[in-house]
């Protein structure tokens, strides 16, 4: 291991070594690969996992009631009837169009009522902002039990129970977790934009419009995005004020109380189900990136 | 209480550097001169407003009303201390529903921290392929909470279900009843939970990824194993996450409703295996229209969470590793 055997090549301490060198690499790759085999079985046996449940919905939802009884392992013959007939057998048109009229305006309302205090409780400074904020935060700690009976009483008193108006006009009165996330991402953008727009004379309202705004799109997306779902999965608020008018009911709300009044085979509420996650996991596809960057953003990061 | 919110907000309050402090002094002396209180207060109004009432004024009738008889009809009648000694005192059901609650976070939320932390650790390894890995592991949290119940009580249905068929078949003799089985439906409904574990996957994935690599490398010179890597790098940095979702995991197996009602009304829980602290207040309120009782149950539901949230801020000081040391103080 002299000096000597490195600057000389030809020695043969060198060429041990060049072959030491080669054969630990190999085994470094070997390792490598092993190590890689090894993390994709697991992953791929762990994404069975999480996907068979939805693979044995699918292929319920495609047997006959015969077939499902008898325990049948795999639909023979396919039953794509089933999913022209479960509109027929339940009124699943008509709870989606009443599920997709209470999500979308409650996203609306969302987005449009949390924007501004977002706004303002983040790009501006004033006093109380830090009191506001803090009870913000702490209406978002509430359990919803402490208020809902209140809540009830109200929208009872003014009649507003069964019909929709529960379930959308609070959105229009902003929702804290939608504040909260977006003043985290306000916060993220550069004070040095708003205060350049400012000397060129620009007013508050412009300024949230014109430059805040279309900077915070992803954050604003998947404010709107997070509404929707919210509205969409919601079971709770729909129990409380949808029940007693079967025209109103949500698709949770539809597939849970239908059974107990109308025989339908338990198969078709599979296919019922299927068609109930359906738009759902389309939403993701498209949507992936802002959902997972938002969900990101409400976790613990300073 | 308060602690625990300023716990939040200095979590949450940007950091300044401190030299920037004189800077931002003068920043706000100038601003004072024209701070757009119309502006402000147009663009708070919505939250205001709901704030009064959907928070302020419910918080305070419903505190009011759990002191009171209240059937929804007739106007509440004042009965003292009476729906907290009956809830202590003579209502099974309460205690049930308590033990029921205790039960299952005490189970479920270790397991969902750990089987969190697991399906994100293991989603950082493969070089390539991750993306997709990790969208087949958020969907089912996607799934509408109805539907995913349904499913579940029919896949897991002993006579019908394909869950069953398959535990028979490789060998099983007696698999169990699972929702049918007051034993075991609260398993079941773990195993739905588990299911979900999607998003608070991903929380942990960030916080994962947000590890800085510097720190791997002296870890690995000085010698250290994966093991010992994950064990001193990776775990005491991700605390505060886990911390984080352990204090939301508490305050929400308190309201854990859905997937109870759901399940219980496929396959009528006669035996109230399935009846948790939420279900309890639902049907006290929307069922036998006790709204006094019903309130003052919310009300103990708030006290405990506030309880356990400030034993979760006590203890944390013991376990919780936070790296630049200013949150959580």
């Amino acid at each position: 291991m002299t000096i000597h055997d490195q600057i000389n090549p030809e020695s043969n301490q060198s060429d041990k070594w060049r072959e030491d060198a080669r054969r630990a690499k190999f085994h470094k790759r070997r390792k490598r690969f092993l190590f890689a085999v090894a993390n994709h079985s697991v992953l791929i046996a762990m994404s069975a996992v999480f996907m068979m449940p939805l693979f044995l919905i699918v292929v319920i939802s495609l047997m006959d009631f015969q077939q499902a009884s008898r325990r049948a392992i795999w639909p023979n013959p396919f039953i794509w009837h089933n999913y022209i007939e479960v509109f027929q057998a339940v009124p699943f048109l008509h709870w989606t169009l009443n599920t997709l009229f209470v999500s979308v305006l409650t996203m609306i309302g969302t987005v449009v009522s949390s924007v501004p205090p977002a706004y303002v409780l983040s790009r501006l400074n004033w006093k109380g902002r830090q009191t506001s904020f803090i009870i913000i935060l702490a209406t978002m700690m509430l359990p919803g039990q402490v208020t809902m009976i209140p809540v009830y009483v109200i929208f009872s008193k003014i009649h507003w129970i069964p019909s929709f108006y529960p379930l959308i006009v609070p959105a229009f009165f902003s929702s804290a977790f939608s504040i909260f996330l977006l003043r985290q991402f306000f916060t993220t953008i550069p004070d040095e934009i708003s205060d350049a727009a400012r000397i060129d004379g620009c007013s508050e309202w412009q300024l949230m419009m014109r430059i805040v705004i279309p900077l915070a799109k992803p954050a604003i997306s998947a404010v709107g995005l997070f509404a929707f779902l919210g509205s969409w999965n919601d079971f709770f608020g729909p129990l409380l004020y949808l029940v007693e008018n079967k025209d109103l009911w949500t698709l949770g709300i539809g597939l849970t109380q239908f059974q107990g009044i109308h025989h339908v085979d338990k198969n078709m509420m599979m296919t019922a189900s299927a068609l109930f996650m359906l738009p759902v996991i389309i939403i993701f596809f498209f949507s992936q990136k802002v959902f997972i960057e938002g969900v990101t953003l409400t976790g613990v990061k300073g | 209480m308060t602690k625990a919110l300023q716990a939040i907000t200095s979590l949450v309050r940007p950091r300044r550097k401190a030299g920037a402090i004189s800077d931002s002094h003068m920043d706000s002396k100038r601003r004072k001169l024209h701070t757009p209180w119309i502006f402000i207060g147009l663009c708070m109004s919505p939250w205001v407003l709901g704030f009064l009432f959907f928070t302020a004024y419910p918080m305070i009738a419903s505190f009011y009303e759990s002191f009171t008889r209240f059937d929804l009809i007739n106007p509440p009648k004042w009965v003292g201390l009476g729906n907290y000694r009956r809830m202590f005192f003579h209502d099974q059901l309460f205690w049930i529903s308590i033990k029921n609650t205790i039960w299952i976070s005490a189970i479920s939320i270790p397991l969902r921290i750990c089987f969190a932390l697991f399906t994100a650790w293991i989603l950082t390894k493969p070089k390539r392929g991750s993306s997709i890995y990790r969208t087949m592991f958020f969907i089912p949290a996607m799934v509408p909470t109805v539907a995913a119940t349904m499913s579940f009580t029919y896949i897991f249905n002993p006579a019908v279900g394909p869950i069953n068929r398959f535990l028979e078949s490789i060998g099983i003799k007696n698999p169990p009843y699972w929702f049918l089985d007051p034993h075991w439906s609260k398993w079941a409904l773990i195993i739905l939970g588990l299911w979900g574990i999607g998003d608070t996957m991903i929380i942990y994935l960030a916080g994962f990824l947000d590890v800085p690599r510097a720190l791997y490398e002296a870890a690995e010179l000085d010698g250290a194993n994966s093991w010992q890597q994950f064990r001193s790098v990776t775990l005491p940095l991700m605390t505060p996450v886990i911390f984080f979702s352990a204090v939301t995991g508490i305050i929400g197996s308190f309201q854990y409703f859905t997937q109870a009602y759901v399940a219980s009304g496929q396959v009528l829980d006669y035996s109230h295996s399935m009846y948790f602290y939420a279900s309890h207040i639902y049907n006290e309120a929307f069922a036998n229209y006790q709204m006094g009782y019903a309130s003052a149950l919310a009300w103990v539901l708030l006290v405990i969470t506030l309880l356990c949230t400030y034993v979760m801020l006590k203890t944390q000081k013991r376990w919780v590793h936070y790296p630049n040391g200013s949150l959580f103080k």
